[in-house]
């Protein structure tokens, strides 16, 4: 799959027109109702998206009991944030240690956790990433610029059912001073992908 | 199916290339493609399982060179022509020449609370729970030509199962509008060099969620 949109040659030039006369005819036959795209559209471009999974890892990270809610009832602990839904039915966080480090990928999709991460950026649902996270995983990781020692064990969770996959990263050395609120501005969308880590430090 | 999509394992696809900052669309056709297969996903006409078949279910060379979204269009217009949602000749017109009731035509506010609400795929089951954690398992050598959620990279191979997940709709029965065949789905793990032999990175396993039937014991 191309990475960029603009790299297709003239199939791609043709899909705005063709997707212009498609909602013209799904609307006129009454199946469905264009104010619903528009909501759709806002709420995927606008309202949801990593910054949710930022506020649930750094709850974890703050309260503990919360932590252990998390590891063991994703779905019911998410849900205290009100993110639920839609491909989040069914949630699990994996927690990264110094020992273990958790990745997701969905080598036969693009199954994501769209109510804490919003939708998928084009890499996670294209060929390179899900041929290789699964296969050579290291590699993959030193690309997003995170280099592991042997001694880590890599796990990667290829997502076949319905099941969702959050990771939990590692909180920061030096970030007992900074606030719940700091501390999910460290939190990136890749770092709950298991592709990054924790910033190390507040962006200016 | 043995697809393209079955990327796992496959060489020669290139380098990640994350795009910086990247927008959630790439221009408004996307956005648009999105949320009509979300709402036309709605009107109850068929299944998320029926829909990865669409997407998938094409030339392989078609679907690797594809971007997402058009895999997207692609397979809701298959979903939308098999089932007389979209005639012969309307696209190319855009004159709409017959319209049928869908099962659902839900508006703006019942979209917004569907989404909310979700659509759990667990399911309940009078079967007997075939494996418990710590058991070892071989994936059965199965290559149906519909479609099938277990991976071709894991097929014959050994692991363990790590949790019980649950009963769930079972794909492979729904995604051909079979019946849901509510199976018991179990989370495996497959160390790296079952999977990939010596050329496996050290130190690294593969979990996959794994239905009752893609299993026998070891």
């Amino acid at each position: 799959m191309a990475h960029h949109h603009h790299d297709e040659g003239s199939a791609l030039e043709e899909n705005p027109l063709r997707v212009k006369a498609l909602e013209s005819l799904l609307v006129e036959k009454g199946y469905v109702d264009p104010a619903a795209l528009d909501q759709l559209i806002d709420i995927y471009e606008n309202k949801v998206g990593p910054r949710n999974g930022a506020a649930v890892v750094a709850r974890a990270w703050v309260d503990p009991q919360f932590k252990a809610k998390l590891l063991s009832d994703a779905t019911n602990a998410i849900k205290e944030f009100g993110f639920e839904g839609r491909q989040g039915e069914h949630m699990e966080v994996k927690e990264n240690t110094p020992g273990i480090h958790n990745m997701v990928v969905c080598t036969l999709c693009s199954c994501y956790p769209w109510p804490v991460l919003g939708l998928p950026p084009v890499w996670y649902k294209a060929a390179p990433y899900r041929s290789r996270a699964v296969s050579e995983p290291r590699a993959v990781l030193a690309e997003f610029g995170v280099t592991l020692s042997d001694d880590t064990e890599v796990r990667v969770w290829d997502s076949t059912a319905e099941l969702r996959y959050l990771i939990l990263p590692m909180r920061p050395e030096n970030t007992d001073h900074l606030s719940e609120e700091e501390l999910a501005l460290l939190v990136t969308r890749d770092s709950m992908i298991g592709t990054g880590i924790a910033l190390e430090e507040e962006p200016k | 199916m043995n697809g393209g999509h079955d990327l796992g394992g496959r060489h020669g696809l290139g380098p990640i290339n994350p795009e910086q900052n990247e927008p959630v669309f790439h221009g408004e056709w996307e956005e648009r493609v999105f949320a009509l297969t979300v709402a036309m996903g709605f009107c109850g006409e068929w299944n998320i399982d029926a829909a990865r078949y669409a997407r998938e279910n094409r030339n392989p060379a078609d679907y690797i060179q594809a971007s997402y979204y058009q895999v997207w269009l692609y397979g809701l217009l298959v979903l939308l022509q098999e089932r007389d949602l979209l005639l012969e000749g309307e696209l190319e017109t855009g004159i709409a020449q017959k319209t049928r009731a869908t099962k659902f035509a839900p508006k703006a506010e019942e979209v917004l609370s569907k989404l909310a609400l979700g659509g759990s795929c667990a399911r309940e089951t009078s079967a007997a729970q075939e494996f418990s954690v710590g058991d070892k398992i071989t994936t059965r050598n199965i290559n149906p030509k519909a479609h099938t959620r277990l991976p071709s990279y894991t097929r014959g191979k050994t692991g363990t199962v790590a949790a019980v997940n649950g009963v769930f709709v079972f794909p492979d029965s729904n995604a051909q509008f079979l019946g849901e065949d509510p199976q018991y789905c179990y989370s495996v793990r497959f160390e790296g060099s079952e999977l990939w032999g010596e050329q496996a990175e050290p130190n690294s396993c593969v979990y996959l969620d794994m239905w009752e039937p893609y299993l026998e014991h070891a």
